[in-house]
């Protein structure tokens, strides 16, 4: 350990670790512009320059670069320093004057006017390497560097020009300090503000979440991907999170584990999934940053989000009106003819949360009000007392004209006229659909589905959580569209079921199975893909198929394929159905035709 | 043969969940039918065996009927009723081979819900196998021998 | 009926065996030629009082024999004719072991396939159409004819090809097209050996099916085609079912060593219907549909509709023995 003073105090360090690192573990404040933990410090902005005295002369150093030596006096703020880092400002504010960052720097060291007159007032690069560094150092690709000397120095890709190698992470333009850097994407330019979405690739799904830790997305992550894009040439990308990580608790390491258990019962509570609006054109989602779906208002509502729960628009303004348009993708032939039950509830309250935060105009367009659960109806009435215009006919179509706003046009049915609003936000009230992967769960576990494309319960009046499978159960959405309040009852009915179940520690099963003579059965496996429970396998040791009694559900499609007769079906046996066929055709037909 | 006293004999091979059900609503609803066809109840259309086919026809059946659930989504087991359209269409061909008429054997599907429809194909089917005339399969085997 | 050691009262104490072939091929004759050395085995242990095809007996001589004379018949080929019924009674009466010998007499056979026609067909196509024979009178087989000799008769040919068991009181059934030597030496030693099992079973032959026996290697079954034998060089390794080819062996009896899968072959189901089955062509044909990969009823259709012969397909050798007998009669 190397044993130092800064402005008087003594400090301990590590070998190796500079100044400037050693001040801001102590608190102790320097103004840095080019610096950042994640990247090999530069001096490039020199504002971190300190008095250095050691072994008998003292200079002005900058900290980001200066090793800790053993008995070296520092000091962050001498007049000498403050007149560095004031010329430094200058220079800098009269380089690029209208960066807000560098006007409140520049402003703490008196500078209030750039000194020296500029032709690049718009200029935002003040040519601090972080951009260059990360790309090179960090991620490893390359893609930016800094080329010509003196005035014309500058940062950009090879030969200026756009080039396939930046892999567009954005990682420079996380640590570009004065936005000088954007990433834009070919075709449009959406979501360039402010994103509804997880903003880095390691991310905390909410502040809801359970358990709250963060989760790693390997599609974003800039390690993986670079991992993946190399060939593993290039695996150990960034890492900046680990680097970051205090509780040392990154591993980049850990993967899936696959778990094996033996259960009693299963719940399938898999949810469901959003209808994606870009399917319909005439709704222009994806065409303007404020049209957004339901999902993403209530992440934009939500005190944790990226607005910190203010409604906002795009380019950070409040907005001034709204449209929120019922049955996008339900209700309707081309998408999915059934009603999503949800959404008329959550508009009402999304009209609500817009006219308490922004006090905006919303414009409700439904087809008919579903309120059908407790105090619904009430809320309701509440809202349209709040004086919501409730417009009674689809909307129909939302266009984009050039002058930013939004115009959406569908019919007042009650008026029998059409209509035709400029609002500043639209909300779509997207359907809500069964999860893309719907079909291999409802293959692993033996599920139905219906027509919906939800999963099948037993009966439809009857069996609300109970499948055709014993021991399996649906709760919540993934059996079809439901609030909060019925996911509840409905998942409070799974577990009982569940629990019934596990508790009764037996299983009562009809007798009506399937049987295989093992004396008979000479493995053809005809029998063995036949089986919608997977009741019949076929067990290698014995060399026969075997009929697992608990599974099977007594349709006797086996007994019917066996070539060898060896499967018996209990109940309906071949003997029976082959007597009652005689008995029935022995009976003389004057016998049956009573005139 | 058109004996006008001739009442067809039919064996109705139903599955228990839908078309059972539906016969015994449309008996329960007293919907009108002929008594001809007699029902042998199964708990899926893919219980049925080609075998109980062809012995209800060699025990004396003129006509005979299989219906189950509506495919794809309707079988109370998932998907018995595939391997009942994978096995009809072949008995069919190779019934007509033995000489035995298409319009003797119906194959189908009646959900639970069509009462009516069941009723319909009952006297239809009659209807349709009187007019064909008696199969007799034992007799006429006894009687051509030489 | 089981036990034959107390029917040895032969001057010399052998078995007193009789050999009968009626509407067949010739082909059980020579299985029993095919047993090789152990023909010798045979010789010494039986007298052979009748075998048309290799002896000099005629029928009187089984005539004048007293009722059940002979120990141990084994009664080849199917019934179609007068004279094949007259054979069946007779020996019936003549033997205290009526043995049906071979899968014409068992089940009906190839004979059994003249089921999907009449005799007036048949005879129209052999007597008449065929493009090789020169018949312009138009003679067809009749049964009795007057000669200035006196008159002149052969049997008749029925309409309906039957087992013998549709004829006659059985005792056993030995199937097979041929019954396999093994096979039928082993059966000898138990009526030698006393040791036959209850009246009317099935003997020479296992439990279980062909695939029992068989060296190919089988998966689980999802068929996309059919194919017929000649269509495709099937893999060596692999069950023939699962690539296509429709095999009799899930529903034929085994016993025969699977001789026919054993050179790539399907089994065409000679040894007849498993132990629990009632009608060979049906279980065969659920079985090959239920593992259609088809789950709409159009390709299920399409993919069956492929299927060339149904009847000739799943009835080769069963159809006299099958549920329907056979084809309908106009």
């Amino acid at each position: 350990m190397i044993t130092f003073t800064i402005d008087g105090q003594t400090v301990q360090a590590e070998e190796g670790k500079t100044v400037l690192e050693v001040a801001r573990r102590e608190g102790i404040p320097i103004p840095t512009l080019c610096y950042h933990p994640a990247v090999e410090p530069y001096g490039a902005c020199r504002m971190c320059t300190v008095e250095v005295e050691a072994h008998g002369r003292t200079r002005l150093e900058t900290s980001c670069t200066i090793p800790a030596q053993e008995g070296m006096i520092v000091r962050t703020n001498t007049p000498d320093v403050y007149k560095a880092r004031q010329t430094l400002m200058g220079l800098f504010l009269s380089r690029c004057p209208n960066v807000p960052l560098i006007q409140e720097l520049a402003a703490q060291y008196g500078v209030t006017e750039p000194p020296y007159p500029t032709d690049t007032p718009e200029e935002k690069c003040i040519l601090c390497g972080l951009c260059v560094r990360v790309c090179q150092d960090v991620v490893g690709a390359k893609a930016l560097n800094f080329s010509e000397r003196g005035i014309t120095r500058r940062v950009n890709p090879p030969f200026l020009e756009k080039t396939r190698d930046c892999i567009g992470c954005g990682a420079c333009t996380i640590v570009c300090p004065t936005g000088a850097i954007e990433i834009v994407m070919e075709e449009l330019a959406i979501y360039q503000e402010k994103p509804l979405g997880p903003t880095s690739a390691i991310y905390v799904p909410s502040l809801q979440a359970v358990p709250r830790v963060p989760v790693i997305d390997t599609d974003a992550c800039i390690r993986f991907r670079q991992n993946d894009r190399t060939n593993g040439s290039n695996a150990d990308a960034c890492g900046v999170c680990q680097l970051m990580c205090e509780a040392d608790a990154i591993n980049f390491d850990q993967g899936d584990e696959i778990v094996e258990l033996d259960v009693g019962a299963i719940i399938v509570a898999t949810g469901f999934n959003m209808w994606d609006p870009m399917q319909m054109s005439q709704y222009a989602y994806g065409q303007s940053p404020n049209i957004i779906t339901g999902l993403e208002f209530e992440r934009l509502s939500n005190a944790s989000g990226p607005t910190g729960g203010e409604i906002l628009l795009a380019d950070g303004r409040k907005p001034e009106s709204v449209a929120i348009i019922h049955c996008v993708g339900s209700r309707d032939h081309s998408a999915h003819p059934y009603c999503s039950r949800i959404c008329c509830m959550y508009a009402l309250k999304q009209a609500h949360l817009v006219r308490d935060k922004t006090g905006a105009e919303v414009y409700e367009f439904y087809m008919d009000m579903r309120a059908f659960g407790k105090a619904y109806e009430e809320f309701y009435e509440r809202i349209q007392e709040e004086g919501v215009f409730m417009i009674r006919g689809k909307g129909a179509k939302v266009e984009v004209p050039p002058d930013g706003k939004l115009r959406v046009k569908g019919e007042n049915a009650n008026l029998g006229v059409m209509v035709s609003v400029d609002v500043d936000m639209v909300v779509l009230a997207t359907a809500i659909e069964a999860q893309p992967d719907a079909d291999r769960i409802s293959s692993l576990f033996g599920l139905g589905r219906t027509e919906d494309g939800f999963f099948a319960e037993a009966h439809p009046k009857l069996r609300p959580v109970e499948t055709n499978t014993d021991g399996v159960f649906l709760a919540g959405a993934c059996q079809g569209p439901r609030d909060v309040p019925d996911t509840v009852a409905h998942t409070g009915a799974a577990v009982s079921m569940a629990l019934a179940l596990l508790d009764k520690g037996e299983v009562t099963i009809s007798p009506a199975v399937a049987c295989v003579d093992e004396e008979l059965c000479s493995a053809c496996k005809t029998c063995i893909t036949l089986c919608p429970y997977s009741a019949v396998s076929f067990i290698e040791e014995d060399n026969v198929a075997r009929v697992n009694e608990a599974l099977c559900k007594g349709c006797g499609t086996c007994v019917a394929a066996c070539p060898a007769g060896a499967i018996t079906g209990r109940h309906f046996t071949d003997e029976q159905i082959l007597a009652q066929i005689e008995g029935l055709l022995r009976i003389p037909v004057e016998q049956l035709v009573e005139a | 043969m058109n004996d006008t006293n001739f009442e067809p004999r039919i064996v109705g091979f139903l599955c228990n969940w839908c078309t059972y059900a539906a016969a015994d609503t449309a008996g329960v609803s007293r919907m009108e039918q002929p008594p001809n066809v007699d029902i042998i109840r199964v708990m899926c259309s893919g219980r049925i065996d080609p075998t109980f086919v062809l012995k209800a026809f060699a025990e004396g059946a003129d006509g005979v009927i299989v219906s189950g659930c509506h495919p794809p989504g309707d079988c109370h087991y998932t998907n018995g009723n595939f391997k009942t359209f994978r096995r009809m269409p072949l008995l069919e061909a190779m019934l007509a081979q033995y000489g035995i008429e298409k319009e003797r054997f119906h194959w189908g599907w009646i959900s639970g819900a069509e009462a009516a429809k069941w009723a319909q194909l009952v006297r239809d089917f009659t209807e349709q196998v009187r007019a064909l005339g008696p199969l007799n399969w034992k007799r006429e085997l006894e009687s051509k021998e030489d | 009926m089981a036990n034959t050691k107390d029917t040895k009262g032969t001057k010399n104490g052998k078995l007193k065996m009789g050999l009968y072939w009626a509407a067949s091929c010739g082909g059980c004759e020579i299985a029993i030629v095919e047993l090789r050395e152990k023909i010798l085995d045979l010789d010494a242990a039986a007298d052979i009082l009748f075998w048309p095809c290799a002896m000099d007996f005629k029928y009187k001589d089984v005539e004048a024999m007293p009722d059940g004379h002979i120990d141990v018949c084994l009664f080849n080929g199917a019934i179609r004719s007068s004279e094949n019924e007259h054979l069946a009674h007779l020996l019936r009466q003549k033997s205290k072991v009526l043995v049906a010998f071979g899968s014409c007499a068992h089940e009906g056979c190839i004979p059994g396939l003249a089921n999907l026609f009449d005799r007036q067909s048949i005879f129209e196509r052999v007597y008449l159409e065929t493009p090789s024979t020169d018949n312009s009178d138009g003679t067809l087989p009749q049964i009795s004819y007057q000669m200035p000799e006196g008159e002149v008769t052969i049997p008749k040919l029925y309409n309906t090809v039957k087992t013998l068991g549709q004829v006659e009181d059985v005792d056993y059934f030995v199937p097979g097209c041929p019954p396999q030597a093994p096979q039928i030496w082993a059966v000898v030693e138990a009526i030698l050996g006393g040791k036959l099992p209850p009246k009317g079973s099935v003997v020479g032959a296992n439990e279980k099916t062909v695939c029992d026996e068989c060296k190919h290697k089988r998966e689980d079954k999802r068929i996309k085609k059919f194919y017929r034998p000649h269509e495709i060089i099937p893999d060596s390794e692999r069950c023939l079912f699962d690539q296509g080819i429709i095999c009799a062996g899930p529903a034929t009896r085994g016993g025969c060593g699977a001789l026919c899968p054993t050179v790539d072959m399907p089994c065409r189901g000679c040894y007849g219907p498993p132990p629990n089955v009632v009608d060979q062509g049906a279980a065969l044909l659920s079985a090959v549909a239920s593992v259609v990969d088809a789950d709409t009823e159009e390709e299920a259709a399409r993919v069956v509709g492929e299927i060339v012969d149904p009847v000739g397909t799943f009835y080769r050798f069963g159809l006299p023995s099958s549920l329907l007998h056979r084809s309908k009669l106009d």
